[in-house]
């Protein structure tokens, strides 16, 4: 068993007023890929801002640990630094900054603070870069473009995978990176999430999804199923072939947006 | 009223990087204030032509008369009488480098000044306190006509060109800016680009405050003959002292037939200076004239570039950036004012407020009867770093034909929580953040600037930036 790598304590989350993530226990260990299951306005985006230090997502109680660090009063920068990674639900536009600058002024943060891991892979960023554009199907010519500046939803997220190569972080908490992407996009987008993944053996997956789909790819370890604020069933693979079979309801929880029917199941081809 | 000292920091590195001053040494400095005996010490000073000097004296007139404005910035507190309104530095202007005294040429050589002119510009010239300390342009350009110097030698040795526009774009009656001027105007640019002489770098002149209360008043005359091309860039910068200074300058451009001239500002004056100048350009048929204008520094700024399209295919543009910090007022814009048909104009106006800055875009556009066939487009957009600062817009239209087509949008937005987080997620700190995002919005700007006059904007709001999260 690889170490633990993040250790989630009784967590209790207050965002305006109102708790939202209400006493949850999570343990990720090195190499290890959860998932982290539930239907709309479980608290998914909740909890994965939180750890990443969203302002004004409140730990009221419980604790967090993060590569044997308490985190709970580090900024989201310090977390970048120590290793932690949100690829967005909604990933966000900022008009009149190139994806190339904007990668390139990531790095020079974070390595300038003196962490050698980012100093290796600025050294060779122009040339991975280019290689992991290749790979997600992204053209060239978006090095150029505005950060996520009029990008499709498929293309929003690529660009968040782009980040995630490039940033190599020891742990990606991932936020329905699958929602809004057809069966191509979904297929590249968890095959940049795979490579990450393999090139990195110590590194570990958060998935947070409200359907399974993306779990055929990204073959979790781990499922835990949230509602309202709290993981109420944990388990392996399984859980997500009973959801898919049975449903939310199978749980006992209502889920007021069914969705459209996933593409091929947890037994499908892939 | 004198601020405290740590409001007047527009940024933490301004102050030693600009905001230095030296010994303050002058050859002549005439007494506080302002009258007509003020006027003939600075007349004999400059040995000028009597005309010049009877000009002087009818502008202090008219600026005397004139009320002070009470639309725009709070003038309340400006004071004419503590205001030395000529000050001579040195004896004589430099041809090089070497004949610059040293302090002064010291002050440059940290700005920067000479290095660049190596670099990449055509001409080079250098405005200290009241006169210009140092003039150059490269053979290349002199070989083929181009005047480009001093005002004041301008009329000495150009006077019959200078005459015949002088004042004829800017009439000492305009504004009592204006006419303060043409009261003590001194130093300046003037510039004269033969029939079609494409001048492919950019003309510089820099403009530096280093005395106490002191008033800066050049005056500056551009000439782009027919079929010419030209890009004129100023830069300004003076020392943070807790008094007041005055910086009024009048800039005259006229675009002959078929030029194309751009001026482009990056003003980065102390915050202790107000900044009440008066531009205008006239642009002749098929002609473009283009104000590049960015506006970090000073205390008050109230400056709108404007166009004035006489003839049938004139073109202008006016892209205007404001940067309103801690103590700060930009009321910047620009005019446009169509007298031909045929004629068409694009003003895009992007301002910053932050830290209890404001910033008030104040535009007109005019378009005369019987112009047909005129196109305008306005748009101007403001970001509000935090809830202490403040952005208007006064956009006034005086449309006296039917036959036009204009477009009109401005946008205001808040510094996005969203987007900071975003950033900072990834590993950039909430100054970085913040600047990225700035740097961001003005881009569409910034990106039609040379690329070392990028490197420098971007450079300067960063610097702005920083101090500005607590
Ligand atoms: N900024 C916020 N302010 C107030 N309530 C919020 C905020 N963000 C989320 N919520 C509420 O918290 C609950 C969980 O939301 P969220 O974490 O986005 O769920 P999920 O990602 O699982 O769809 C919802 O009831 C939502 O309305
Ligand atoms: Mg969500």
């Amino acid at each position: 068993m690889g170490k633990e790598l993040l250790k989630i304590e009784n967590l209790h989350i207050r965002v305006e007023e109102n708790e939202i993530i209400q006493g949850l226990d999570l343990t990720v260990r090195e190499g290890e890929v959860h998932a982290v299951m539930g239907p709309n306005g479980s608290g998914k985006s909740t909890l994965a801002y939180t750890l990443m230090g969203r302002p004004g997502y409140e730990i009221t109680k419980g604790s967090v640990c993060f590569d044997g660090q308490d985190i709970r009063e580090m900024e989201p920068e310090e977390r970048a630094q120590a290793g932690l990674f949100l690829s967005f639900q909604y990933p966000i536009a900022i008009p009149g900054v190139t994806v190339g600058h904007f990668l390139m002024t990531a790095l020079a943060a974070l390595s300038e603070k003196g962490n050698g891991r980012y100093k290796e892979i600025r050294k060779t960023f122009r040339k991975d870069i280019k290689k992991y554009m290749e790979g997600l199907k992204i053209d060239p010519a978006f090095a150029q473009r505005y950060l996520n500046d009029g990008f499709s939803g498929g293309e929003k997220k690529r660009m968040e995978i782009l980040q995630l190569l490039t940033l190599q972080p020891k742990l990606a908490i991932m936020d329905e990176t699958d929602s809004g992407l057809d069966i191509d996009a979904l297929k590249v987008v968890s095959q940049g999430v795979s490579e990450y993944l393999v090139q990195n053996p110590k590194a570990s997956a958060l998935v947070i999804t409200h359907y399974q789909r993306i779990l055929n790819h990204l073959k979790p370890h781990f499922v835990h199923i949230l509602s309202k604020g709290k993981i109420i069933s944990s388990g392996g693979p399984e859980l997500a072939i009973k959801l898919e079979n049975e449903g939310y309801r199978a749980f006992g929880i209502e889920d007021r947006e069914p969705g459209p029917q996933p593409e091929g199941g947890i037994h499908g081809t892939t | 009223m004198a601020p405290h000292k740590e409001q007047i920091e527009i940024g933490r590195g301004y102050k030693e990087k600009y905001g230095f001053h030296v010994e303050e040494k002058s050859v002549f400095k005439s007494k506080r204030g302002l009258d007509h005996g003020v006027i003939d010490q600075i007349s004999d000073h400059k040995n000028e032509p009597d005309w010049m000097r009877e000009f002087r004296h009818k502008a202090l007139d008219i600026f005397l008369a004139k009320p002070m404005p009470t639309w725009g910035g709070d003038l309340t507190h400006m004071n004419f009488d503590e205001i030395y309104y000529y000050l001579k530095p040195a004896e004589h202007k430099g041809d090089t480098w070497e004949d610059v005294p040293e302090e002064i040429k010291r002050t440059f050589d940290k700005l920067g000044i000479p290095e660049s002119e190596q670099k990449f510009l055509a001409g080079s010239g250098a405005q200290y306190e009241s006169e210009s300390v140092y003039h150059k342009l490269k053979d290349e350009w002199e070989s083929r006509g181009v005047i480009f110097s001093d005002t004041d030698s301008a009329l000495r040795e150009h006077e019959d060109i200078l005459k015949k526009y002088f004042a004829t774009i800017v009439p000492p009656n305009d504004n009592k800016f204006a006419a303060l001027n043409s009261a003590v105007w001194s130093g300046g640019s003037f510039l004269y680009v033969p029939p079609g002489v494409k001048v492919d770098l950019p003309l510089q002149a820099y403009f530096r405050i280093n005395a106490k209360n002191v008033g800066q008043f050049e005056r500056t005359l551009l000439i782009c003959d027919e079929g010419a091309q030209a890009h004129y860039v100023e830069g300004c910068t003076a020392p943070s002292y807790s008094t007041d200074s005055l910086h009024a300058a009048v800039v005259e451009v006229v675009v002959k037939q078929g030029g194309r001239f751009r001026y482009t500002t990056i003003q980065n004056w102390s915050s202790n200076v107000y900044n009440l100048v008066t531009k205008r350009a006239q642009a002749f048929k098929d002609s473009t004239m283009e104000w590049v204008d960015a506006n970090l520094g000073s205390k008050l700024t109230m400056k709108y570039p404007s166009i004035y399209l006489m003839e049938p295919g004139a073109r202008g543009d006016i892209l205007s950036v404001a940067c309103a910090g801690k103590n700060q007022h930009q009321d910047a814009g620009g005019k446009v004012v169509h007298v031909a048909p045929h004629t068409s104009s694009h003003i895009l106006s992007k301002s910053v407020s932050q830290n209890g800055g404001r910033s008030s875009y104040r535009g007109l556009v005019k378009v005369y009867p019987k112009c047909k066939d005129v196109k305008v487009n306005v748009c101007c957009d403001a970001l509000i770093m935090d809830k202490d600062s403040r952005s208007d817009t006064y956009p006034y239209m005086e449309i006296d034909e039917k036959n036009v087509n204009i477009g009109h949008e401005a946008t205001v937005s808040k510094i996005g929580d969203e987007q900071l987080f975003y950033l900072r997620s990834r590993g950039l700190s909430e100054e970085q953040a913040n600047s990225m995002i700035v740097s961001g919005f003005i881009e569409p700007i910034v990106k039609e600037l040379p690329m070392e006059y990028a490197v420098e904007m971007n450079r300067l709001i960063q610097l702005q930036m920083e101090g500005s999260v607590g």
